[in-house]
C-alpha cells in the first residue's frame, strides 16, 4: 500500500521549493510571477494534505486569485516586462555573509523544530471530533465567530483603510484642486 | 502524513528563499512577491503546528494572515506606482533621494 498523502507531500514540497528559488533567480518580473502562483497553488496542496481544507481554497482564492492578478496588472502598467531587474551589485564578502547567515538561520530553526514532536498541550480538536462537527468548514466558522469575532470586525477596519491608502497613493497628483505642485 | 517536522522543513527552506530575495533583488516588484512568499511560509508552519496541537487557533490565525498580506500587497503595490510615476523606476537601489 503505497502512502499516497506522503507521495503528494514530495510532489508539492518539491514544486514549491524550486518554484521559490524560481522566483527569485528569474530575470524578467513577469516569469518571476508565474513561478509565484505555480508556489502558490503547491501550498494550496500542502494545506489539503494537512487537512486545512478551508485554508487551502481560500489560499487558491486570495493569492492566485486576487493578489496575483494585482502583480500582474502592476507588471502591466508599469512596462516593467524586460530584463532591467537583475540582481544587487554587492560584493562578495557581502554574499558570502548573507548566505552563511541564511544557512546558520536555517540551522537554527531546523533544530528549533526538529523536536517539536513533543508537544504535550493538546487542544480539544481532534479529526474525529472535526468529523463529528461537520467538517473542517464548520469547526473554523464555529472557532472565529465565537472566540475570534472581534479580531474578525479588526481585520474589515483594516482592509476599510488599505483600500483608502491605495486609492490615494495610485491617484494622479495633478487632479488634486490644491496647492501641490511638484 | 504523521511527520510534520517535514512540513516545517519546507517552511523554513521558502521563509529563507524568500529572505534572499528581499536582499538580493533590485527590483521592488520582486521584492514584494518574495514578502508573500515568506508569508506563505510563515503560515505553513502554523497550518503545521495547528494539525500537531489539536487546535484550529493556527488556521484562524492564517485566516488573519492572509488578510493583512492582501492589505499589504495593495498598498504595497500602490506605492511601487507612486514611485515609478515620479522616480521612472521601479528598483530600490536608484531611491536616494534622502542620501542627495
Amino acid at each position: 500500500m503505497i502512502d499516497w498523502s506522503f507521495l503528494a507531500f514530495i510532489v508539492f514540497a518539491t514544486i514549491a521549493i524550486i518554484g521559490s528559488l524560481m522566483v527569485i533567480l528569474q530575470k524578467t518580473p513577469v516569469s518571476s510571477a508565474f513561478s509565484l502562483v505555480l508556489v502558490f497553488f503547491s501550498f494550496a496542496g500542502l494545506y489539503a494534505i494537512l487537512g486545512a481544507h478551508f485554508i487551502a481554497a481560500l489560499q487558491i482564492l486570495v493569492y492566485t486569485g486576487a493578489i496575483m492578478v494585482l502583480f500582474v496588472f502592476v507588471i502591466m502598467l508599469l512596462g516593467q516586462d524586460e530584463k532591467t531587474s537583475d540582481l544587487k551589485e554587492s560584493s562578495f564578502l557581502f554574499k558570502g555573509v548573507t548566505t552563511l547567515g541564511a544557512l546558520g538561520l536555517l540551522s537554527v530553526l531546523l533544530l528549533a523544530t526538529l523536536d517539536a514532536h513533543e508537544i504535550t498541550a493538546k487542544g480539544e480538536y481532534t479529526e474525529e471530533k472535526i468529523k463529528l462537527m461537520g467538517g473542517n468548514l464548520q469547526a473554523i466558522s464555529e472557532v472565529l465567530f465565537k472566540d475570534y469575532v472581534f479580531h474578525f470586525e479588526l481585520v474589515s477596519f483594516l482592509i476599510l483603510g488599505s483600500i483608502v491608502a491605495t486609492v490615494a497613493l495610485a491617484k494622479r497628483k495633478n487632479t488634486y484642486s490644491g496647492e501641490y505642485h511638484e | 502524513m504523521n511527520e510534520p517536522w517535514m512540513m516545517l522543513v519546507v517552511s523554513c527552506a521558502v521563509v529563507l528563499i524568500g529572505l534572499m530575495g528581499v536582499i538580493f533583488r533590485q527590483s521592488l516588484l520582486v521584492v514584494l512577491m518574495s514578502v508573500e512568499l515568506m508569508l506563505n511560509a510563515v503560515n505553513l508552519s502554523f497550518v503545521t503546528f495547528s494539525k500537531m496541537h489539536n487546535s484550529l487557533d493556527g488556521q484562524i490565525a492564517v485566516l488573519f494572515v492572509m488578510t493583512v498580506a492582501a492589505a499589504e500587497s495593495a498598498v504595497g503595490l500602490g506605492l511601487v506606482i507612486a514611485l515609478f510615476r515620479t522616480l521612472k523606476t521601479a528598483d530600490s537601489d536608484q531611491i536616494q533621494m534622502l542620501r542627495d
